[in-house]
């Protein structure tokens, strides 16, 4: 079929996935708890002030209409071209608040540190990984994959930690939180990172302080991140470089690294694509831990200070943002993925 | 006594071979025993806790507040006057818990799950794999926040939140399996003599898919012990009055600007050391199951 | 300008070292086409890849020369390797439906082969020297711009040759260049690699376990055994006086269209296992004229005159003894 069939066919069947996501975190978090309202006071308030939080944020409502007002508000166009957000209701400390505005300000932060972690994570893995595979059996392929499984075992926060104390507190090279330094004020906010904001307003100050912020951050995140990346490409590089065009090229002359790169590699990278959008499930996991570590204002660091406030319509807006999120960059793979292989499309 | 003298000496004689036979195995096989010896020593030193630590690890004031590592205090004290070690020896027991029951939980649900969904096939399994996908893709840390925060801290509760994050990937490799046994022709030969469907499934079936199941078991455990560590770090773990790494780990934070590294650095290492174990024994199994290339 | 002398090429396995090219000795001048005939596993293909040193690992040359116009590449710098080949010698792989970069566009392999070897090339040359040799393989000029898997596997095996001839090499060596293609293709193929060595007056050793393809094309014929070059003559003296047991049975199971009532002749047994191959000569468990004294010593290459040399006691009457 062509590009455009599969496009459609993929994009009709996210929707049952949506759905599904949606039931799901409606039955976690209205259903299980029992009464959310309740929990969120903890048992310390006056019925009457919990008849009245629960009347303000529609609990008091029967669940069907519950269920069917949450999906509305989500998928409610209108709503979401007025103010920017989809409706999530309101938050449960502050109730003049919207889930949805409040989830929206902290979201580009997650994403410019997912963006740069991911990177990271790519680059150091698959250049550890063709090294590893160019190598094979040897002591530093050895290491290399030692390398990759280690990562994966070290808790992120750990390691957060670890590197904060080295280069922010030691070495006092890096700020250990916050997006840019409190004395600097952000750039203007067109795409909400910081750093491309700050190119675009073209001051050069204004993003060095944003990358300074954003190593160490990204970089635990990437380390983490990294070992998947490493054993992909080696495994996918070991196969590629045994096939016939590669040993081919070779008997044309070329030189190994065009041998390596323009031949192996290229063949081998296509799995790497697709598991870059599968890891950034796991990175918006793990931003969680690292956004806690590093004080970094977003997505995950919401969630936390919400789970403290109890703030329970907050944590499943935020919840939903997530699944959201995810679906939609798995939709974008695939359709990339189908871009890039026409083999696929079939 | 003395018939149970011999029934224990009959296992290990069978065990002690069957450990050695690794060895032979190459790496891989070293792989699983170095993971299997990493584990065992943390359980045991989980276990004879009790009997072994100097101190009582909730008890504070035992030394002097925040001191570092001394010969009465091998591993230093917190900002509470517990003694780290004994802290240390007692604190592996909440996340070995978190992960067995996760682990239990997985197997009972998702293994069963995924052999009926393949075997019985159709329309049912098609469903069942949409709605597995579903939950596989999401980022399994932000469902186990979700579950923790709504049912509140606890061994069981972190486990369940666990669980859920897990289940999708026992119920896949196992469903995969069984679909490409079912097509073999030994599982027809059985149908046609007219063998019932159950115990085709575990008589035939379910033994082949063993190899996968243990290998993503180990992986589980591995993923359990850093998920409960994450948990803890926000704030969801369990209370304060059970010794955990996770919990000294958070906390140790506090004392760092000060330069007290000995409240952070013992437990990171630990949790560490046994999620590599767990990691060590999957990736060793996984390899020798599963031959990888050879030249 | 091809001379090899007692090429020894082993496989050191785990489970043992294979013998797989055992002293082979033979010479090639310019224009001359050699054909390597053997069942699978009797090592051509390994020959064919000592000639560029490609053998894979674990394979290693461990005894021989291999002149390349005067210069031994056996112990050559990999640097220098390099530059020979492509450029000197050319080698055509087997599947063509696996030799070609997936994701490159066909002008792309051509370009890169041309610049690769001289630098200074301009982009344009290069493509014009791409539709040359497109054009003498009879591909159209537009589909440069194709990937591979949009030709076919003759197509692809055409390209294949084109990429080994562009530099106008001295040597090209054809890896069972029809093997993977249907009869009719094979043909054409066949006379394309006639037709480009008489107009690039090129050296072809061309590989094959078809002792028919290779009666019919080439100026002499190495027959291999377990490795071993058992009978080594020109392509008319082969057939019309082959001497040793093994070339016989192929000559005679190569079916005659001609005959209706034949019955399809095959040599009995099956090749060695060349990790434990039979002692004294390789042949004998499956030759119907082997005596007691093939078993125990391996034979010496004899020369039976006019050019034609055979690796076995039979030929004792009738020549001497060449090692």
């Amino acid at each position: 079929m062509g590009l455009r069939t599969y496009i459609i066919t993929r994009i009709i069947l996210t929707i049952p996935t949506l759905l599904l996501l949606l039931t799901a975190v409606f039955l976690i978090m209205r259903v299980l708890p029992g009464d959310p309202v309740a929990l969120h006071f903890e048992k310390k308030a006056t019925p009457e002030t919990m008849e009245a939080l629960r009347h303000i944020l529609g609990l008091d409502k029967p669940l069907w209409q519950q269920y069917l007002d949450y999906v509305w508000g989500v998928i409610d166009i209108g709503y979401l071209i007025q103010h920017g957000y989809p409706n999530l209701g309101k938050s449960m400390q502050v109730t003049t608040e919207d889930v949805g505005g409040q989830i929206f300000s902290a979201f580009p932060a997650t994403l410019e540190l997912a963006i740069y972690a991911i990177i990271i994570a790519v680059v150091i893995g698959v250049l550890l990984g063709v090294a590893s595979s160019k190598k094979y059996n040897s002591v530093p392929d050895h290491i290399i994959r030692e390398f990759g499984i280690i990562t994966y075992a070290v808790p992120i926060f750990f390691l957060g930690i670890i590197l904060q104390l080295i280069f922010g507190v030691y070495l006092r090279w890096l700020p250990t939180g916050l997006r840019i330094a409190p004395t600097v004020e952000p750039p203007v906010s067109i795409t909400g990172l910081y750093t491309i904001d700050s190119l675009i307003e073209g001051n050069l100050y204004k993003f060095i302080e944003s990358v300074k912020a954003l190593l160490l951050p990204s970089f635990t995140l990437g380390i983490i991140l990294s070992g998947v990346f490493v054993r992909l490409t080696r495994t996918n590089m070991l196969e590629t470089l045994r096939l016939e065009f590669v040993t081919a090229a070779r008997a044309r002359g070329l030189k190994e690294s065009t041998v390596t790169y323009r031949y192996a590699l290229r063949n081998a990278f296509l799995p790497v694509l697709t598991m870059m959008g599968l890891q950034f499930a796991l990175l918006l996991g793990g931003a969680v831990l690292t956004e806690t570590t590093f004080s970094w204002p977003g997505l995950g660091r919401y969630i936390v200070t919400r789970i403290n406030f109890r703030d329970y319509t907050a944590i499943q807006g935020a919840v939903v943002m997530f699944g959201l999120f995810v679906t939609l960059v798995s939709l974008v793979v695939d359709i990339l993925y189908a871009y890039l292989d026409p083999r696929i499309r079939l | 006594m003395k018939e149970e003298n011999e029934t224990r000496q009959s296992i290990l004689a069978r065990l002690i071979p069957g450990f050695v036979s690794l060895t032979k195995h190459g790496p891989s096989g070293w792989m699983v025993i170095i993971g299997l010896a990493i584990v065992v020593v943390i359980v045991v030193m989980t276990a004879i806790a009790p009997w072994v630590a100097p101190h009582d690890p909730i008890k504070s004031n035992v030394g002097p507040l925040a001191s570092p590592p001394s010969w009465q205090f091998p591993m230093g004290t917190t900002a509470l006057g517990q003694d780290m070690l004994s802290r240390i020896l007692f604190g592996g027991s909440t996340m070995l818990q978190v992960s067995a029951i996760s682990v239990l939980i997985c197997f009972v649900i998702g293994v069963p799950l995924g052999l009926f969904s393949a075997y019985v096939g159709g329309n049912l399994d098609k469903t069942f794999s949409l709605i597995i996908d579903a939950v596989y893709a999401f980022p399994g840390l932000v469902i186990a926040i979700a579950i923790a925060a709504v049912l509140g801290p606890g061994v069981v509760n972190m486990a369940l939140s666990i669980a859920v994050v897990y289940i999708p990937s026992y119920f896949r490799i196992i469903r995969s399996q069984v679909l490409s046994i079912k097509e073999l022709t030994y599982v027809e030969a059985a149908k046609s003599i007219g063998a019932k469907w159950h115990s085709i499934l575990f008589k035939y079936i379910f033994p082949n898919v063993v190899p996968s199941i243990v290998t993503v078991a180990t992986v589980n455990f591995a993923d359990a012990v850093l998920t409960a560590a994450g948990l803890t770090f926000i704030g969801l773990g369990v209370s304060v009055s059970i010794p955990d790494w996770g919990y000294d780990l958070t906390k140790g934070r506090e004392l760092l600007s000060n330069g007290g590294w000995w409240v952070i650095t013992f437990p990171g290492v630990m949790i560490i050391l046994l999620a590599l174990g767990f990691t060590f024994i999957g990736e060793g199994l996984s390899e020798l199951l599963n031959p990888k290339l050879q030249r | 300008m091809l001379e090899v002398n007692s090429l020894t090429v082993d496989y050191l396995t785990r489970g043992g070292t294979i013998r797989a090219v055992d002293n082979v000795s033979f010479s090639l001048e310019k224009g001359e086409t050699l054909g390597l005939a053997g069942e699978s596993g009797s090592g051509k293909s390994t020959l064919g890849l000592s000639m560029i040193r490609l053998i894979p690992p674990p394979g290693r040359i461990v005894k021989g020369e291999i002149r390349i116009d005067e210069v031994n590449i056996v112990d050559l710098p990999e640097s220098k390797m390099r530059v020979l080949r492509g450029r000197k010698v050319a080698y055509i792989f087997q599947d063509p439906m696996t030799s070609l970069n997936p994701v490159k566009k066909i002008g792309a392999h051509f370009v890169e082969l041309i610049r690769t070897h001289e630098p200074d090339t301009k982009k344009e040359d290069a493509l014009e020297r791409t539709k040359k040799v497109l054009g003498l393989l009879g591909i159209l000029p537009e589909r440069m711009n194709d990937y591979p898997h949009q030709f076919s596997g003759g197509m692809r095996q055409r390209i294949m040759i084109g990429l080994g001839i562009t530099l106008n090499p001295n040597l090209v060596i054809a890896d069972e260049p029809t093997t993977a293609l249907d009869v009719i293709v094979q043909a054409k193929i066949l006379d394309l690699l006639e037709n480009l060595r008489r107009v690039y007056g090129m050296a072809l050793i061309l590989i094959s376990h078809d002792l028919s393809i290779i009666l019919e094309r080439c100026d002499r014929i190495i027959v291999l055994y377990a490795g071993n070059m058992v009978e080594y003559a020109s392509s008319a003296e082969l057939h019309k006086n082959p001497i040793h047991p093994y070339t016989q049975g192929l000559l005679r199971s190569i079916p005659n269209i001609e005959l209706s009532d034949q019955r399809l002749s095959a040599i009995p047994g099956s090749p060695p296992n060349m990790l434990n191959p039979p002692k004294g000569c390789r042949f004998s468990p499956r030759c119907r004229h082997a005596e007691e004294k093939c078993s125990l010593m391996e034979p010496s290459l004899i020369d039976v005159g006019n050019n034609h040399f055979v690796k076995c006691f039979a030929a004792d009457n009738e020549g001497a003894a060449v090692e």
